[in-house]
């Protein structure tokens, strides 16, 4: 795993004229597993996105080092297509070596187009994909949303076994996920 | 990273030209030739007036035929998450869009110089014309692609974004019209040169206005 490090200086959100967060710095080392918790609308997401640099943070700054790879509501998978040549677009786009579709119970789904897929089954492909782009920043929004009981055992398993590899984990949920070495972060205490 | 692109270039062709989503190239060829049936149904038998005007009508069902695919242009992609798993992969949305607009007039331009010989034929347009229409949509249809991508992209996300862009895209294309019709009409290089002048500006702009309104979209 290459070398990886995820930091962030007093940042701030907003989200049209509301602030959601403020101040909220973070350092993230090799192994590292954060949980970002809070009640709906309080900016978990776009912390995700400001995190992932995919949105202009309202103030502050984020470092980071290493690729990141990002799992949030939208599988970003053709739905027309067989769910196994959906994700060999991002095989081939990463060149990925790793293969997750049988750790994650897909392999009975490879001909089934995605826009057939429920909701958990999105979910475990999306995550199919993160495995097979091996990055070692992990931004995972939501991951446990339509999961079953032994699928979320699965996904803490994946990001438990992505951290022990020297692998940065930051996951935003309201669900409870069990990590060793996790650190919770409310964002309820940062709102302004 | 030019494997990447020709990754990229290999779905869009995938999804435009053979319909992954919602009608492929094949529906606007059909409305293209429609119009070109249609005409001479509305303006009666008259030979020589089809002969004068036909040019003119490929030319307005080209433009309106480019229309069609405007909403599965940008928006599906968008929608998907695509966007925003290739900026995580260093891919730059210049880069996306460029490809998307060979893409796009992949799938329609060379279709629709197909199409005009038997457009040609029900508008009774002798050779002469048909060659000019015919070199006149080699120049033109690049610059329709590129102008409906950058439309696509600047409305991808907004209500309404697909009626919205077809408006857009009419005023935006009356160069493309003004110079490719008339070179009929005068016959000559000029009308066809002017044409490509504007086909390259908008080849030469899209890639970059259409980049700008993505990472707009997205934040």
């Amino acid at each position: 795993m290459q070398e990886c490090r995820l930091a962030a200086f007093d940042l701030a959100c907003r989200r049209g004229d509301r602030v959601l967060f403020r101040g909220l710095s973070l350092a993230l080392g090799a192994g590292a597993a954060l949980h970002v918790t809070g009640a709906n609308g309080i900016g978990k997401s776009s912390l995700i996105r400001i995190l992932a640099g995919l949105a202009p943070a309202y103030a502050g700054s984020v470092t980071s080092e290493g690729a990141i790879g990002l799992v949030d509501e939208r599988p970003a998978l053709d739905p027309h297509l067989p769910l196994g040549k959906a994700l060999d677009f991002w095989r081939a786009f990463d060149r990925a070596g790793a293969d997750a579709v049988d750790l994650l119970g897909l392999t009975n789904l490879l001909d089934v187009p995605v826009r057939y897929l429920s909701t958990g089954q999105r979910k475990r492909a999306a995550l199919a994909r993160l495995i097979a782009q091996e990055v070692p920043l992990w931004l995972l929004d939501e991951p446990l949303n339509g999961l079953d009981v032994s699928a979320v055992a699965l996904v803490e398993e994946l990001v438990a076994a992505h951290c022990a590899g020297g692998g940065i984990a930051v996951v935003a949920s309201h669900q409870p996920i069990a990590l060793p070495a996790l650190v919770a972060l409310d964002l309820a205490v940062l709102a302004p | 990273m030019s494997g990447r692109l020709l990754l990229l270039l290999r779905r869009d062709l995938a999804l435009l030209l053979l319909g992954g989503r919602r009608g492929g190239a094949v529906l606007p060829l059909l409305f293209f030739l429609a119009v070109a049936m249609l005409f001479p149904f509305a303006v009666g038998p008259d030979a020589p007036l089809l002969a004068r005007t036909g040019g003119g009508v490929i030319w307005v069902a080209a433009l309106l035929a480019a229309i069609l695919p405007l909403d599965r242009l940008v928006e599906p992609d968008l929608e998907l998450g695509m966007f925003d798993q290739w900026a995580l992969r260093g891919i730059s949305e210049e880069a996306i869009m460029a490809v998307r607009v060979l893409a796009h007039w992949l799938s329609f331009g060379p279709p629709l110089m197909l199409a005009a010989l038997p457009a040609a034929g029900l508008l009774g347009l002798d050779g002469e014309r048909l060659r000019v229409v015919e070199i006149g949509l080699l120049l033109g249809t690049p610059g329709l692609a590129a102008l409906g991508v950058m439309v696509a992209a600047l409305t991808a996300g907004l209500r309404g974004g697909a009626a919205l862009g077809g408006l857009l895209v009419i005023p935006l294309a009356v160069p493309l019209l003004v110079f490719g019709a008339g070179s009929l009409a005068t016959g000559g290089e000029s009308g066809l040169a002017f044409t490509a002048a504007v086909s390259l500006v908008l080849l030469a702009i899209t890639p970059f206005a259409a980049g700008a309104a993505i990472r707009n979209a997205r934040s």
